[in-house]
C-alpha cells in the first residue's frame, strides 16, 4: 500500500488527512505527541464567535474514522524514493509514501526572552497560552482570585526584530480581546486594558468583537508599546508604557498581566525540509512555491504544506489550507500516474 | 517574585572576566567626587586580594561625556580610546578595566562598531600614527571594575570584618542596587546578569549578608542622564527623575544605595538635599536620607576600611546611622580630616536633611 504521510496532528494536519481519506486515498498521520488537536486542544474557545475549541477538535477527530494514525513518534528519516519517500518513525515503523503533507504548525515565542515583561520573574504575570489553560479549569496560582485590574501586552515577540521574529503574528490582537473580553465577563468590577501598537483585525467578524470591547465591556485600549513591568510592594505587576495618542507615558499597577506570546515557526521545521532537500524561508517557516497562488505547494514534487507550518494562520486559514493541500495531493497522484 | 527566574537568566548572562592582569583606567568625575573610591579599588585589588592592576599617568579622558552630549564626533572619541588602547599595549597588557560606566560602555560601543566597520578601525589606526604616532592592539577582555569586585566578592565575604547585617537585630540590611546606564543597557551580554536584572552589585550584596531591594522603578535613571544635568535648563528634569525613584523606594525602607556608575551616587546622594529643602521630605529614618554609596565603598566597609578614609565624609547624606547598623567603629572627630590630618573644614549644615 501506498501511503500520504500527514507529518504533525494539530487542526491542519487532521483535516488534511480526514480530507484525503475522504478522496480515496491512505493517509498516515504522524503526531510527536500523545493527543491530536496541536495547540487548539489546550484553547478554551475561539474567536470570534467563543466557540468551544474542545467541540472543534472533538468534530475533527470524528472524521478521522480509517485514518492511520501514529501518535507519540517522531520523523526519524524520510529518503527519497524514485516515486515518493520512504519515511521512517521513531518507533521503527517504515511507510513508502507517494506523497508528504507537513503540518508541522507553530511554536509559541518563549515569553521569557522578553526580559522586561518579567515572565518566569513576577509572581502575576502569564501567556495568552498560560490563561487558556486557566479558562480550562486548570488552577494558577498566578491568576488572583478577584482581580481589580488586568492588562493584556500585544505583541510579545512578534513585529519586534530585536526578538529575532520580524513577522505579525496574525492572531494575537484579536486573541486579546477575546481573552479581554472573557475576563471582562468574568470579573465585571475589572478594569482591562490592552496595550497595542496596531489592531490589526482582518478576519470575518473581528471588527465587531472589538467593538464589542470597547462598547459592551469598556475595555481600555492603550496604543503604546510596553516598555517594562515590575513588581510592586504589594506584589501587584506595575506596568511603563507610553500612551502614543495622548503623548503621555503611563504607568499602570495591575494584578494581572497577560503577556500575548506570539507564534514563531517550530524547530522542526528544518530537519525536515533538510530531509526533502527543500528551502525555509528566512524567518523558519516552511517556504511556498507560490505566496499568492498556491501556498499550500512547495517546491519539491509531492511535498506540501498545511496550515501554520507556512506562518502564521487563523484556524478558518488553517482548515481551508488543510482542504487545499488535500485536493493539491489529489491532483498530483492523479497527474503523476 | 520568583528568585528561580532571575537565577535563571543570570545563568544566560555570565561574561568572562579574567582573574588577574589588568590595565586600570581611571574615571574624570569619580576622580572629582569620589577619589577615595578608585584608591581604594586599587588597594583592595593590588594590597589586600594580591592582584596585578596597572595604571599609567598618560591616560586621559575617553570622551565619552563629549560624544553622549552631542559635542564631538564618535571618530574622535574613537580616537582617544584608540590612543588608551595604545597606552595599554605599550605596557604589556591584555585586558582592560574601566572605573567608569560610561567609559566602559564608551569602549564596548567602539569595539563592537569596529567589529561591524572593520574599515573605520584601518581609519583610526591611521589617524591615531599621525597624530601621535602610537600603534595598538584591541584589549582581549573589557571589564568594568564592579565586574572585578563580583568576581572577588567571595574572597571579600572571606576577608569581611562587617557584614550588610544590622547588629542589633542579626537582619540583612536591605540594599537598594542602582546600575548605570551604560554598563549593560546597550550591550546587554557585556554585563553580569545582562540589562534588565544585572547581578553585578546583587551579587555583592548577597555576598557581604545584605538583601536585595527590588522595587519598580529599579531601572529608571539616576537622574543625570548626560543632558538632563549638562543642559542647565534641563536640571529640573534630572531632578524629577531622582525624585520618582526615591519616592519608588520609600516604602520598602532602605538602609543604603549601592551604584557602579560615577554620576549615579553623586545624584542619588546630592539631589536628597535639594528634595528636602524644596519638599520638605526626606527619605531615611527620622530626617535623615538614604545613604548613596559606590560599590568599592561598601567592599571597604566590608573588608573594616576606616569610613574616613573611604571618603564617606564628602556625602551629602551621612553615613552614621548605615555604619551604626553594620557595627563598623568611627570617629566623628576626625570626620573632617584629610590625608595626613589636614582638616578639609566642616561645613555647614542642611536645614531639613539630617546629616548626624
Amino acid at each position: 500500500m501506498e501511503y500520504i504521510a500527514v507529518i504533525g496532528g494539530g487542526i491542519a494536519g487532521m483535516e488534511t488527512a480526514a480530507q484525503l481519506k475522504a478522496l480515496g486515498l491512505e493517509p498516515v498521520l504522524i503526531e510527536r505527541t500523545e493527543a491530536l488537536g496541536g495547540h487548539v486542544a489546550s484553547w478554551h474557545c475561539l474567536f470570534p464567535d467563543l466557540s468551544p475549541a474542545d467541540k472543534l477538535i472533538k468534530d475533527l477527530k470524528s472524521r478521522l474514522e480509517g485514518v492511520e494514525i501514529q501518535l507519540g513518534t517522531e520523523v526519524a528519516s524520510l529518503n527519497p524514493l524514485r516515486k515518493g519517500y520512504s519515511l521512517v518513525l521513531s518507533n521503527g515503523k517504515v511507510y513508502p509514501c507517494r506523497a508528504i503533507v507537513f503540518a508541522t504548525g507553530f511554536t509559541q515565542f518563549p515569553a521569557e526572552r522578553k526580559e522586561e515583561y518579567g515572565y518566569g520573574i513576577y509572581d502575576h504575570v502569564i501567556t495568552n497560552h498560560d490563561l487558556e489553560g486557566w479558562f480550562n479549569g486548570n488552577g494558577d496560582s498566578r491568576v488572583p482570585e478577584a482581580p481589580k485590574a488586568i492588562g493584556f501586552v500585544h505583541c510579545v515577540g512578534s513585529r519586534d526584530i530585536k526578538a529575532g521574529n520580524s513577522q505579525c503574528s496574525k492572531v494575537c490582537c484579536i486573541t486579546a480581546i477575546k481573552q479581554a473580553i472573557e475576563m471582562k465577563e468574568r470579573f465585571p468590577k475589572a478594569e482591562v486594558y490592552c496595550f497595542y501598537m496596531d489592531l490589526r483585525l482582518f478576519g470575518k467578524k473581528y471588527e465587531d468583537f472589538y467593538i464589542r470591547a470597547q462598547r459592551d465591556c469598556n475595555i481600555h485600549f492603550i496604543r503604546g508599546r510596553v516598555s517594562e513591568v515590575a513588581e510592586t510592594i504589594d506584589g501587584r505587576v506595575q506596568v511603563k508604557a507610553e500612551d502614543t495618542l495622548s503623548g503621555r507615558p503611563v504607568r499602570v499597577p495591575l494584578d494581572l498581566l497577560v503577556l500575548m506570546a506570539g507564534i514563531v515557526c517550530n524547530p522542526d521545521n528544518k530537519k525536515l525540509s533538510d530531509a526533502v532537500s527543500m528551502p525555509l524561508d528566512d524567518d523558519g517557516f516552511f517556504h511556498s512555491w507560490n505566496n499568492v497562488v498556491d501556498i499550500t505547494r512547495s517546491d519539491r514534487p509531492g511535498v506540501f504544506l498545511a496550515g501554520a507550518c507556512t506562518g502564521a494562520k487563523t484556524v478558518p486559514e488553517a482548515l481551508a489550507e488543510a482542504r487545499s493541500a488535500a485536493l493539491n495531493v489529489y491532483q498530483y497522484l492523479k497527474g503523476s500516474k | 517574585m520568583i528568585y528561580q527566574g532571575k537565577q535563571k537568566i543570570w545563568s544566560d548572562y555570565q561574561k568572562e572576566i579574567p582573574d588577574n592582569h589588568w590595565f586600570y583606567v581611571r574615571s574624570c568625575i569619580r576622580q572629582n567626587f569620589w577619589p577615595a573610591s578608585e584608591k581604594y579599588f586599587l588597594v583592595i585589588c593590588r594590597d589586600m586580594l594580591g592582584r596585578d592592576i596597572f595604571e599609567s599617568e598618560h591616560h586621559t579622558t575617553c570622551g565619552g561625556i563629549a560624544y553622549h552630549c552631542d559635542t564631538i564626533p564618535q571618530e574622535t572619541a574613537m580616537t582617544i580610546v584608540a590612543r588608551q588602547f595604545a597606552l595599554m599595549t605599550e605596557a604589556g597588557y591584555e585586558n582592560l578595566v574601566t572605573s567608569c560606566i560610561t567609559s566602559f560602555g564608551n569602549y564596548a560601543e567602539i569595539i563592537e562598531t569596529w567589529r561591524e566597520f572593520p574599515e573605520l578601525e584601518a581609519r583610526i589606526r591611521e589617524d591615531l600614527w599621525k597624530a601621535c604616532r602610537r600603534e595598538f592592539k584591541v584589549p582581549k577582555y573589557l571589564a568594568h571594575a564592579s565586574d572585578l569586585i563580583y568576581k572577588y566578592r567571595g574572597e571579600i565575604a572571606e576577608r569581611a570584618k562587617f557584614h550588610l547585617v544590622d547588629k542589633q537585630t542579626g537582619e540583612p540590611l536591605k540594599i537598594v542596587e542602582h546600575i548605570g546606564c551604560h554598563y549593560s543597557k546597550m550591550f546587554p551580554h557585556k554585563g553580569v546578569g545582562g540589562a534588565e536584572y544585572p547581578c553585578v552589585l546583587s551579587g555583592m550584596v548577597d555576598a557581604w549578608g545584605g538583601e536585595v531591594i527590588d522595587y519598580p522603578e529599579r531601572r529608571h535613571c539616576c537622574g543625570y542622564g548626560f543632558r538632563q544635568y549638562h543642559v542647565k535648563a534641563n536640571r529640573g528634569y534630572s531632578m524629577s527623575n531622582t525624585y520618582k525613584k526615591f519616592e519608588s523606594m520609600e516604602p520598602y525602607h532602605p538602609d543604603a544605595i549601592v551604584t557602579n556608575c560615577p554620576g549615579c551616587p553623586f545624584f542619588l546622594d546630592r539631589w536628597q538635599y535639594v528634595i528636602a529643602e524644596q519638599e520638605g521630605k526626606t527619605y531615611g529614618p527620622d530626617g535623615h536620607g538614604i545613604p548613596a554609596l559606590t560599590y568599592e565603598e561598601l567592599a571597604g566597609l566590608v573588608l573594616g576600611v576606616d569610613p574616613w578614609d573611604l571618603g564617606l565624609q564628602v556625602h551629602q547624606v551621612g553615613p552614621e546611622l548605615l555604619l551604626d547598623k553594620m557595627g563598623v567603629p568611627y570617629d566623628p572627630a576626625h570626620k573632617y580630616d584629610g590625608l595626613d590630618e589636614k582638616a578639609l573644614k566642616k561645613p555647614g549644615l542642611p536645614n531639613v536633611l539630617k546629616c548626624c
